[in-house]
């Protein structure tokens, strides 16, 4: 039924139709409504057949799932930023041993300085362990990834991380049609899991392994991530078939026909970008789109394949690698090996700093005409930099960065000037 | 030679003791028993978590009739099961982290819970440093929720697996590789440590209990009273360390025996938050005797020995045994 309703809503309820059996849920913005709604229909009654528990942190969360996971029965649990990095070493183990976890990461800012709104810096952190991920447009696309997901973690036996912007999503009341649980028991089997706990055939998992064995086993990792590029094409086909709904699983391209600049994004800003690139290709100029669903595993075939035929290349990010620029752009550079173009790596919306159309518009422009420096951070107030930056010239003693730039923000003036206390 | 003849086996659980009758003979000396965790590992001569490990879970296998998952934590129990690409474990078993036992196994008992297979026990089990440290927080987590879950905390005083370091349940005075014997103040810190079955109480949870490896057969009663509740229970193992405490392998069981008797080690159960059994001393023991038997407290026995110390030490037994109201035994 399609209606009118909050993205984490719309999430909640697409995973209670894909009955997950136990829920570890520790509340962190912009998540929070999420485990809410999954609390609530636990508790009345309205998914039956779940445990919901209810843990001490994230690294609990993630522990739980793991056992739950191990013991049989379908698992969710979901978080962001620092939640996530609570539970980092969880997340690891979780894909060493092949745990087929669901988890909704709302992408929100690491700290310090603290701060709670969107960009990737949380899900990109762990873009190396292990788990799939997949990145959601819209709040549609956010809905029945999480369907996806399920199948695609329960196939190929690896975690599946579905990640969405941080109350840019979360928080959006759009038109969404959620998947029923009709529609999804057509396109999602039982939970079959691969190994479990057993009195009746007892295994040892998680034993120790050595150097004799270590590679080969990452290595299998590795493997089942490449393989999992030919499943999720074919998952995304056969939920088209039951839903209607069709998006390419691993890339989305966009206005792409004889693009001279393609613009490469993850997320909600790809709706911006398409807006944007629209007015473009309205004054004649040859822009487009590619947007990026599966960046674990890395879909570096079809990115090359995308940008077979452009001269140029504008990556957005919204995260920093900070001493080098950006992870995203690195990996499109990659796909582009057998044929390098100029690729720029744009850095944006960082902390849920607005990602402006007409901000958009001017990099774009300024990146067709050869301007923009391979590594640009879009709407850097370069004015408020330039002071910190005199100022930690001038004392040792400075004073916290992040401080001293809101004071300047505010127009409070100069800390030293009121006699800082050491 | 005016000392009480006694005959070795009366009032003995030793193994296959053939005075007992059937219902108090030891699951060790069954010949049917699980041998959960079998021959082949790698643990060092006497280890005492290796023999309390064996006797807590072939105890939980008869009391659940064959049907427990484990959960454990990183730590000398997990590493020397599971060398590659063997493994000791005859029962189904997951190690996941060293921090997350507890959480783990709030899973496992979810996930069993949902599935309707509540006939499957879960046992979690962690060393000192995996229960009273590092997996503090998911171990209150799982005790406050109550969650089906055996915790066994195999106490051995130190992280032993890797190389003897000191953890939250490491005596005053004991040395290790980061509390040495040397300085003015060798050894661990006076004032300092966890007291984890104390914690675990004032959670209310329906059982906790403590034991040593020197009373096997308390261990195995203690572990099929647990076994009878559901809900979130706690026992506390003492299993002395050769490696960790420089004592003889074959004085596992002797230095354990002499850790209750001194009263530094009080062996009680508490329902509910509530004390309801303390074992009484066999023979008590001034703490020298347990300490000189230990080259971890050799330190305190040089010349000049360190009178403060040891007078410390046995103010904590005397305080411990007045906490508990230990008695001894009259013979
Ligand atoms: C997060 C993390 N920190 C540290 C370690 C290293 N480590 C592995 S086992 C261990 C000591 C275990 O001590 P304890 O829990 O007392 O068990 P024991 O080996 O003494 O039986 C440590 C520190 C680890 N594996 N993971
Ligand atoms: S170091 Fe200690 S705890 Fe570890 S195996 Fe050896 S005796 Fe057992
Ligand atoms: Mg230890």
């Amino acid at each position: 039924m399609r209606q009118q309703i909050e993205g984490s809503q719309a999430v909640a309820r697409t995973v209670a139709a894909c009955r997950p059996q136990v829920i570890c849920a520790y509340p962190i913005s912009p998540q929070t409504h999420i485990v809410e709604t999954l609390s609530r229909l636990v508790q009345s009654g309205a998914l039956t057949g779940c445990e919901y528990l209810n843990v001490d942190s994230e690294f609990a969360a993630m522990s739980a799932a793991i056992g739950a996971s191990a013991a049989g029965a379908r698992t969710y649990t979901a978080t962001a930023s620092q939640g996530l990095l609570y539970m980092v070493e969880a997340v690891y183990n979780a894909s060493g041993l092949g745990l087929p976890i669901v988890m909704t990461v709302a992408n929100r800012a690491i700290g310090a300085p603290i701060n709670i709104w969107n960009d990737h810096s949380d899900a990109m952190s762990q873009r190396d362990s292990g788990w799939i991920q997949l990145y959601a447009e819209d709040n549609q696309h956010a809905a029945d990834l999480h369907v996806q997901a399920y199948r695609l973690a329960e196939e190929v036996s690896l975690p599946v991380m579905v990640c969405m912007d941080g109350f840019i999503l979360t928080h959006a009341v759009e038109e969404v049609e959620v998947p029923d649980a009709e529609q999804v028991d057509a396109f999602l089997p039982p939970y079959d899991p691969r190994q479990v706990l057993d009195p009746d055939e007892p295994v040892s998992i998680g034993a120790m392994v050595g150097p004799e064995a270590f590679l080969e086993v990452r290595y299998l990792a590795h493997l089942r991530q490449m393989q999992a590029l030919a499943t999720i094409p074919r998952i995304a086909a056969d939920f088209a078939a039951v839903t209607g709904r069709h998006r390419d699983g691993l890339v989305s391209r966009y206005r792409m026909e004889d693009a001279d600049l393609v613009v490469v994004a993850l997320g909600s800003v790809l709706g911006t970008l398409k807006d944007t690139v629209d007015s473009l290709r309205d004054e004649g100029l040859p822009v487009g789109v590619l947007g990026i669903t599966s960046f674990r595993p890395f879909p570096l075939a079809a990115v090359g394949e995308a940008l077979a035929h452009t001269s140029r290349v504008l990556v957005l990010e919204k995260s920093l690698a900070v001493g080098i620029g950006g992870a995203v752009s690195s990996n499109v550079r990659t796909a582009l090996a057998a044929r390098p173009v100029p690729t720029t790596t744009v850095i944006a919306g960082l902390g849920g700093r607005p990602i402006l159309r007409s901000s958009l518009d001017t990099v774009i422009r300024g990146t067709l005409a050869g301007e923009v420096p391979d590594l640009f951070f879009l709407d850097l107030k370069t004015d408020l930099v330039e002071r910190e930056v005199a100022r930690m010239r001038a004392a040792r003693r400075s004073g916290p960065a992040a401080e001293n730039i809101l004071r300047d923000v505010a127009g409070v003036g100069d800390p030293h000037a009121v006699g800082r206390p050491r | 030679m005016n000392e009480r003849v006694r005959f070795y086996q009366t009032g003995s659980f030793a193994v296959r003791n053939r005075l007992l009758p059937v219902v108090d003979a030891s699951v060790q000396s069954d010949p049917g028993r699980s041998n959960a965790i079998t021959s082949g590992h790698r643990a060092c001569q006497g280890c005492g978590e290796a023999l309390g490990a064996r006797y807590a879970l072939d105890a939980a296998m008869r009391a659940a009739d064959g049907r427990v998952v484990a959960v454990n934590a990183t730590g000398c129990l997990e590493v020397f099961s599971t060398p590659y690409p063997e493994t000791s474990w005859q029962i189904p078993w997951l190690h996941s982290l060293f921090g997350n036992a507890p959480a783990v196994a709030s899973g496992v008992a979810a996930a069993l819970r949902v599935r309707g297979r509540e006939d499957i026990r879960v046992v979690a089990q962690a060393g000192d440093g995996g229960t009273v440290d590092i997996g503090m927080g998911p171990l209150s987590g799982m005790f406050e929720r109550n969650d089906d879950v055996l915790f066994i905390c195999y106490d051995n005083e130190a992280y032993m697996n890797t190389g003897v370091q000191r953890s939250g349940a490491t005596p005053p005075g004991a040395r290790t590789m980061t509390t040495q014997a040397v300085g003015p103040h060798p050894g661990a810190p006076f004032g300092q440590g966890k007291d984890l079955p104390r914690i675990a109480m004032a959670h209310e949870i329906p059982y906790v209990a403590t034991a040593t490896v020197a009373d096997l057969r308390d261990l195995e009663a203690k572990v099929t009273t647990a076994m009878a509740l559901r809900g979130a229970r706690y026992l506390h193992v003492l299993v002395p360390c050769p490696l960790g405490w420089g004592t003889p392998g074959h004085d596992t069981i002797r230095v354990a025996r002499l850790a209750t008797e001194s009263g530094l080690f009080p062996v009680f159960e508490a329902h509910h938050g509530e004390i309801t059994t303390v074992t009484p001393i066999r023979r008590r023991v001034p703490v020298t005797d347990y300490l000189r038997v230990q080259k971890r407290y050799a330190h305190l026995f040089g010349d000049p020995p360190a009178t403060a110390e040891i007078a410390r030490i046995q103010e904590q037994a005397d305080r411990t045994i007045r906490r508990y109201g230990i008695t001894e035994v009259t013979v």
